[in-house]
């Protein structure tokens, strides 16, 4: 019996969310509420130009008439959001703009330590550069100048604003129109930060970008707004990462997404999402309401994404792909973890518009506890999409008998020349699995992990390198407690 | 090593063991033998720790310690192994990711940090070479699609790089062809010394020429109801059970 406690002790050690401090620090902040001024306020707050505070009003006014519109066909439960109890600008104070990195607040820099973030150069991983935004701001992003010699713009949206106003009024709310959806349409209203990418002609970005989002205040909204443009014949790949602290109350958190990938470009897309995801009861985390979507707009352009969520009390979220160049390609790879209470509704789109366009969708869901997980895929193929293909493979894994699993794939084929496939596992991990595990000395937290791990390794090889360890670890520590 | 009295076992209210007593030094080998259905593979889980029965009465100590309060992770962890008579698949689990935990959850417990790569391949190379066991076959998932005696020699390569101090091997030799018998055996040789202990379970004499064991036990109902030599499997061979059938 000793062992069994040990294990249990350790368990509860680690079911702790390690993330779920708060950081003490000073902010600004708008006051309660949604309302025209505080889409004025937060315009006003980031110097813009009056285009973009007319865009964000006709989003905003756009969104009034949505009120009763939110999305509801989505297989999750939760209650009703009042928009006007949060709010929907924080930063942290901090003087003017910063010259250079020291500058930055050092309670931030402790902040993202803890979080394995390093923001100070001389202790960063090597190859990844960071853009690290702190409730609604971007605080700090590194090797900015390395960058900036290759012809790489990566910087916060606010100050893509201001320095390349040309490239953001082009592309920005090009993929996502703002009257794409409920949460995208608030987004677009109230959106604080995010990053931009600017890949040049040619070029291969040498460096992995990346940027890593937290929510510290309290009934805050973090609404952010990422723009990724690899011009012709480029390369980048990005990775995403986010969590939040450990509250009773829900946070939501609204993010758009949009990538725009020319002729022969190509960008890989990676989000390790481990918001707050509330406690074994349901209580608290991150309602998770994200639009991400890539445009493949040239000929042989290449979008990939790769998602491992493990986090967020909800995740609504399908990263898709719009396919119009000819002989692009489209790609989507998904973990989905769900543990205790947290639901998720995620899977993709694949949308062929061009000659020869190809999408591939792996996805992964594992449901324990008494979580509910769902697949939700479009595949649709146009008229015009000549020899079209995709391929879609969905597996789920159930831990306990307590958990849902569901697969609700959509094929739309308009074109007799294409071909679509798709297939569908479900299994469970049995008894005799777990002891022949256990029999090997292994515990039964070592044994789900490695089993959950080999259920999804073909998604976690898509990511990064420096990544997939840490992915791989996060799978163990998101089921702790789910057997037993 | 073991120490087995008087142990009473049910499956579903109905009693499958009715009072094992068996007592293993360290360096010996012993062997049961019984026609199907009497009981062996679920002495051998009783001894792992298997989930589903219940122990009416009796008691199994392990070197001093009560086996039967330990977890099966910890009891692993202790030195005890289990040759499956059917091993599991592990879809998606390459049989050298779970090598890999496996030999570190044992190094864990022993105070050890993990193995570094170049030293597990190393060290599963040898004993695959040795075995006889082809290179991608540690690549694939383990079990998966393994054919009988692949998955035989699978649960014997655990066995050697694990070094347990106490190991049953619940009829490992059914499904192998001569040579792999005989490649099988020498493995189980190889481990055997002074400091370790081993139950052969077997349908099979032939096993035991390879493996000579100390002891040889005969099963039937549920009990162990004959005990001998070496001779015993020869003369099991030549007469059957019927016997002790009666006996029983
Ligand atoms: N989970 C179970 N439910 C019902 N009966 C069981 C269960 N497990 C074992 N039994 C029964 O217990 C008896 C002993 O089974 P066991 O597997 O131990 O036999 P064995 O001696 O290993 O046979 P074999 O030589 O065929 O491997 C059998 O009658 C079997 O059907
Ligand atoms: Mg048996």
């Amino acid at each position: 019996m000793a062992a069994r406690s040990d294990t249990a002790a350790a368990v509860k050690d680690i079911e702790a969310y390690k993330y779920g401090f708060v950081t003490d620090i000073e902010s600004d902040r708008a006051p309660k509420g949604l309302n025209e001024d505080i889409v004025r306020f937060i315009s006003a707050k980031k110097n813009e130009p009056a285009w973009l505070l007319e865009w964000r009003l006709k989003a905003f006014r756009y969104w009034l008439t949505l009120a009763d519109l939110e999305p509801a066909w989505a297989k999750l439960h939760y209650p009703k959001i009042d928009y006007q109890d949060a709010y929907y600008y924080a930063a942290p104070k901090q003087k003017a703009a910063l010259k250079s990195m020291d500058e930055v607040d050092p309670q931030l820099v402790e902040t993202y330590k803890k979080l394995g973030i390093p923001l100070l150069e001389q202790q960063i991983m090597s190859g990844v550069a960071v853009d690290a935004v702190f409730d609604s701001v971007s605080v700090a992003t590194t090797y900015k100048k390395k960058l900036n010699e290759l012809g790489v713009i990566f910087c916060p949206i606010s100050e893509a604003v201001q320095k390349h106003p040309e490239l953001v009024q082009k592309y920005l709310g090009s993929v996502v129109p703002v009257a794409d959806n409920f949460f995208a349409t608030l987004n677009s209203a109230v959106f604080t930060d995010g990053s931009f990418v600017y890949i040049p002609k040619g070029l291969r970005c040498p460096m992995e970008l990346s940027t890593y989002f937290r929510i510290n205040e309290k009934n805050t909204g973090q609404f952010e707004r990422t723009l990724i443009i690899a011009d012709e014949g480029s390369y980048v790949s990005y990775l995403e990462g986010c969590t939040a602290p450990q509250r009773d109350e829900n946070q939501l958190h609204a993010a758009v997404v949009e990538l725009v990938a020319l002729d022969d470009a190509e960008i890989k897309y990676s989000t390790v999402q481990n918001w707050f995801p509330g406690d074994k009861d349901g209580k608290g985390g991150i309602y998770n309401f994200v639009t991400k979507r890539g445009a493949c707009r040239g000929k042989n352009s290449k979008i990939m994404w790769t998602q491992v969520e493990t986090g967020s009390a909800i995740t609504w979220k399908y990263p898709s792909c719009i396919l119009q160049g000819d002989n692009s390609v489209g790609e989507f790879y998904s973990v989905a973890i769900t543990n205790n209470r947290q639901q998720a509704d995620t899977g993709t789109k694949m949308i062929h518009i061009g000659r020869n366009t190809r999408s591939k969708i792996i996805s992964k869901g594992i449901s324990a506890g008494k979580s509910s997980n769902t697949y939700r895929g479009l595949v649709r193929v146009q008229g015009k999409a000549d020899g079209a293909r995709n391929y879609t493979q969905c597996d789920s894994l159930l831990i306990g008998s307590a958990c849902a699993a569901h697969t609700v794939p959509y094929i739309e084929n308009r074109n007799p020349t294409a071909q679509t496939e798709h297939e569908a596992t479900t299994s469970k991990i049995s008894e005799d699995q777990l002891f022949y595990c256990l029999q090997r000395g292994m515990t039964e937290e070592e044994a789900v992990s490695l089993i959950v791990n080999g259920f999804c390794k073909e998604v976690l090889q898509t990511l990064p390198m420096e990544f997939a360890v840490e992915a791989q670890k996060l799978v163990g520590i998101s089921l702790e407690g789910s057997v037993g | 090593m073991i120490e087995i009295k008087n142990l009473h076992v049910s499956v579903q209210g109905k009693e499958i063991l009715k009072g094992i007593s068996l007592s293993i030094n360290a360096g010996e080998v012993h062997a049961i033998m019984g026609p199907n259905g009497t009981g062996k593979s679920t002495l051998s889980n009783v001894i792992a720790g298997r989930e589903g029965y219940e122990i009416t009465q009796g008691s199994v100590t392990f070197a001093g310690q009560d086996l039967l309060a330990m977890e099966p992770d910890a009891r692993a962890r202790a030195g005890v192994f289990l040759a499956f008579q059917y091993p599991v698949e592990i879809p998606g689990v390459s049989t050298s990711a779970f090598l890999k935990t496996a030999i570190n959850a044992k190094r864990r417990a022993e105070g050890l940090k993990e193995i570094d790569a170049m030293e597990f391949l190393k060290l599963v190379k040898a004993k695959t070479k040795a075995l006889g066991i082809a290179d991608d076959m540690i690549k694939r998932p383990l079990n998966v699609g393994f054919s009988g005696g692949e998955k035989k020699r699978a649960e014997v390569l655990q066995m050697t790089l694990l070094e347990p101090k106490f190991a049953v091997l619940d009829e490992t030799d059914s499904g192998l062809d001569i040579d792999a018998l005989k490649v099988v055996s020498d493995g189980v040789n190889a481990l055997r010394g002074p400091e370790r202990a081993f139950l052969v379970i077997t349908h099979y004499q032939r096993l035991l020429n390879y493996i000579v064991p100390d002891h040889v036990h005969v099963m039937t109902g549920g009990r162990i109801v004959a005990s001998g030599g070496r001779e015993l499997a020869l003369e099991l061979e030549a007469n059957g059970y019927a016997k002790y059938m009666a006996a029983a």
